[in-house]
């Protein structure tokens, strides 16, 4: 029998990174990595934020908000390097380091989150 | 004598340039969608970053701070937003082209299959914010 592929898995958890991206991602970055450091809205106290974190709604979030966008990027940045480099031939290299990449940072992420205070 | 015949038989190929896709609009604007991923990972690190930062408490708190108003960290994360929102464009106006609906034997326009995709982001970015920001 044929071994079966894993490409169905990898695009859909792509296109699932691709929604949550395309959604969420705008809005955090605007206000956490430029609003809020920036002074150009008046950022919440640390407690507060602390406490968004904490709950256990806030860290599923979290979570989706951080793994699913790493899927996203490993298969997208994948075929970029295939077709923007030619490097085809590479493509044990390629995968090992995009979708290595995309779980050691699932792992990375779930351990922040569970070591939250 | 047993002859071998390679096949497919190995042909003329026209090699591609690497650059291929600076000559045409088209195909830079194919190539700077698929860069967006870079920026959607690093996002993912610095959401990583103020993880940590919050549970280390207020001084390394401050200290993410101060990290985020360096000129290039700033210079970054407004390329980020700008590719990131490329992202968020291409991904919504792909989605009539994934899912071609027909209704009454027509096929619905591409704009009421992407227009809800806006919708949607306006909502959700507004209820983050809400949450956000609420206090």
């Amino acid at each position: 029998m044929a071994k079966r592929s894993n490409e169905p898995l990898l695009w859909v958890l792509f296109s699932a990174g691709g929604v949550v991206a395309a959604l969420l991602i705008p809005v955090n970055l605007f206000l956490f990595f430029l609003a809020f450091p920036l002074g150009w809205i008046d950022a919440p106290t640390y407690e507060t934020l602390l406490s968004l974190i904490q709950h256990p709604l806030g860290k599923l979030y979290l979570l989706v908000l951080c793994t699913l966008p790493l899927f996203h990027w490993a298969h997208r940045f994948r075929y970029t390097l295939y077709d923007g480099l030619q490097i085809k031939h590479l493509d044990e290299l390629v995968n090992t380091f995009c979708y290595g990449g995309a779980i050691v940072g699932t792992a990375v992420a779930a351990y922040l989150i569970w070591r939250i205070p | 004598m047993a002859t071998y015949t390679e096949y497919p038989p190995r042909g003329y190929r026209v090699r591609m340039s690497t650059y291929w896709w600076l000559g045409k609009w088209p195909y830079l604007k194919f190539i700077l969608r698929e860069l967006s991923s870079i920026f959607v990972a690093w996002f993912v690190v610095e959401t990583l970053m103020l993880i940590k930062a919050l549970s280390d408490g207020l001084l390394a708190y401050a200290e993410f701070q101060q990290f985020l108003q360096n000129p290039i960290v700033v210079a970054l994360n407004v390329i980020s937003l700008c590719f990131i929102v490329f992202h968020t464009i291409t991904w919504f106006n792909l989605a009539p082209k994934a899912m071609a609906v027909r209704m009454g034997g027509k096929r619905v326009p591409d704009v009421l299959i992407a227009g809800p995709n806006y919708v949607a982001w306006v909502v959700v970015s507004a209820a983050v914010a809400w949450l956000v920001l609420r206090g």
